[in-house]
């Protein structure tokens, strides 16, 4: 049956979910707002909000010091080889967990979770050693790895539950019919769970694309994504708030795009399988 | 050829023994009907048979070669499943072509033999629909055109009716009986209708606890059923049990009557009760007639237009050559 709510119940609950979304969004609409101020207005007590000269001052200064582009294009390549080569490995082991499960493949996927709660300044510097002696410092293929390594349990985690609203019968009647194993996961698997791949693909290149620890850490120059374009803003002294509100702005912009135009994919997949 | 063997087959789930090791020969040609209450391992058995289980000792032979570890695909077996199991993102067409695209054939023979099932089978004007918008007979019959295109050397169907409404059982039960006749190849039937075993059957195997009850034609089943488990199961409405001192006037220890071997009379008779409920067919009526002494009430067979009202009393007479024996084990006495 459906709850009765009173109109003014509704007003009062709406007007909360209100200030509490613009509360969520406020640092962003900050920031972007502050983008267009001048460095002065930027730090202006009292904050300015509208009336202030627009400029676009420091979108052109951001440009001519430093190359956008560039870390633009390693954020891109470094979200999205992440994802695809973590999807190339989590398809089979979500396929394995979900269709085949042994004794301990809850135990697995527990401890593969666990993963994400060890801090990562933990390993920091073991594997900043290793990289360090392999000469991969500063490079996209290691931190594409890295990335897709952090991400993995996710990315298993979310391609398991959608693998396990597949029912098993189909496998099984693609296993009469003569597929082999790799049939199998190409022909039947994979098409029939589009859906959940293309939302799994889409919140780890989110994921990936913010990542702020590694990229910060293992990075200096050429393998420099838009988070360390933001942080090379970031300055004890001096007026750089606008600045650096500008290059925020560039960075969040695609993101911000793309997860806009996905959201229903994206919602979708975060509550997949929540409810049967 | 499709000459099936298994021979001591055994499965267990951990320490769970579902088929205890377990005979069977299924011969070339031959339409054999799995039958037996739910759990009692006869889907188990054929996805044995399948190569979807692993088998946990014994053999499986098909046409006198040891299949026992093949995979499935190399067994040479189609498969229809209970929820048909379509491949939902492909047409009807690419889902009858999949068995054989997987068998790498040409594509001018895949539709060659596309056509040649999708005709048999009715489904011509569906081919470049999604199963998705085909009704339950229609999904039904692409599950069967997939499994013969491939011309397998057997069938399998695993409750392949459960989920039709029950006009179109009849029918695809007719439809798959008339496949049999014109393919004339082996096929395993796995039900828990004993209506559907009785009719499709050249064998039927009654299965009980992963035990093979016993195994033998719808009419052997029915005239002389093993044991009384048998008994009960094969025949629609059940067999009538009676216990005790009734029984032990046939030297029993029960006996059982069908409701069909039971003579209603106006006088005399050898039981006398009281009409209870009453379930009118048309074409036949069955009452469950109360008698006096008897813990159960009787079910009773009679001719469609029978005059008989609740509470009234009935006069019966078992058929004396349609009465079975068993022993205090539930085995048929001779």
């Amino acid at each position: 049956m459906a709850r009765a709510v009173t109109t003014q119940r509704k007003i009062v609950f709406t007007a909360l979910a209100w200030i509490i979304g613009l509360a969520i969004f406020f640092p962003i609409l900050w920031t972007i707002l502050t983008s267009f101020k001048t460095e002065a207005t930027a730090i202006a007590d009292p904050p300015v909000f509208f009336n202030f000269d627009w400029t676009l001052e420091n979108y052109r200064v951001v440009q001519e010091r430093s190359d956008y582009m560039r870390y633009l294009w390693n954020s891109v390549a470094l979200a999205v080889g992440s994802t695809l080569l973590g999807i190339i490995i989590a398809v089979p082991a979500a396929w394995s967990m979900a269709f085949v499960p042994a004794k301990r493949t809850k135990d697995i996927l527990m401890w593969m979770l666990s993963t994400k709660m060890l801090p990562a300044v933990g390993v920091l510097y073991p594997i900043r050693l290793i990289l360090i002696n392999m000469g991969l410092l500063d490079s996209k293929t290691a931190l594409i790895f890295i990335l897709m390594m952090i991400n993995l349990p996710i990315i298993i985690w979310m391609l398991y539950t959608y693998f396990r609203e597949i029912p098993g019968e189909i496998l099984e009647a693609a296993r009469m019919d003569g597929a082999t194993l790799k049939d199998e996961i190409l022909y039947v698997l994979t098409p029939m769970a589009i859906p959940g791949i293309a939302s799994t693909v889409l919140l780890n290149i989110i994921l990936a694309w913010n990542e702020a620890f590694w990229t910060l850490t293992l990075t200096t120059v050429n393998a420099a994504p838009l988070t360390a374009f933001i942080a090379s803003y970031s300055s004890p002294e001096g007026l750089f708030y606008a600045k650096l509100s500008a290059a925020s702005t560039m960075a969040i912009a695609p993101i911000l795009i793309l997860g806009w135009f996905s959201q229903k994919q994206l919602v979708r997949g975060l509550t997949f399988g929540a409810v049967k | 050829m499709g000459r099936i063997t298994l021979d001591k087959v055994r499965k267990a789930f951990g320490d769970v023994e579902v088929i205890p090791p377990l005979d069977l020969t299924i011969n070339d040609g031959e339409f054999v009907v799995f039958v037996g209450p739910s759990g009692c391992g006869k889907s188990t058995l054929l996805r044995l048979i399948a190569g979807l289980e692993d088998v946990t000792s014994g053999e499986i032979r098909i046409d006198g070669t040891d299949a026992t570890h093949l995979s499935p695909a190399k067994r040479s077996l189609a498969m229809v499943f209970q929820s048909y199991a379509l491949y939902p993102h492909m047409s009807v067409r690419k889902n009858i072509a999949f068995p054989l695209k997987m068998a790498k054939l040409d594509q001018a023979e895949i539709d060659r033999r596309v056509e040649g099932a999708a005709k048999v089978l009715n489904l011509d004007s569906y081919l470049d629909r999604r199963p998705g918008q085909l009704s339950g007979g229609q999904r039904q019959r692409v599950a069967i055109g997939r499994a013969i295109v491939r011309e397998p050397s057997a069938f399998l169907f695993d409750e392949p009716l459960s989920n039709l409404d029950a006009a179109l059982r009849v029918g695809m039960r007719l439809e798959i009986s008339e496949l049999h006749k014109r393919l004339a190849t082996t096929m395993i039937y796995v039900t828990h209708d004993q209506v559907e075993a009785m009719t499709m059957a050249d064998k039927i195997v009654v299965l009980q606890a992963g035990r093979i009850e016993q195994v033998g034609s719808p009419l052997e089943l029915y005239r002389t059923p093993r044991n009384k488990f048998v008994a009960g199961f094969i025949g629609s409405p059940k067999m009538n049990f009676i216990d005790g001192a009734e029984a032990a006037k046939h030297s029993a220890h029960t006996i059982g009557i069908r409701p069909e071997h039971l003579i209603v009379t106006d006088e005399g008779g050898t039981w006398t009760g009281k009409v209870g409920v009453s379930e009118h067919l048309g074409s036949d009526t069955f009452f469950h007639v109360h008698v006096e002494g008897f813990p159960e009430t009787l079910t009773v067979r009679a001719g469609g237009e029978v005059n008989l009202h609740y509470g009234d009393t009935i006069h019966l007479t078992p058929d004396a050559a349609q009465i079975h024996r068993f022993d205090a084990e539930g085995l048929r006495l001779a």
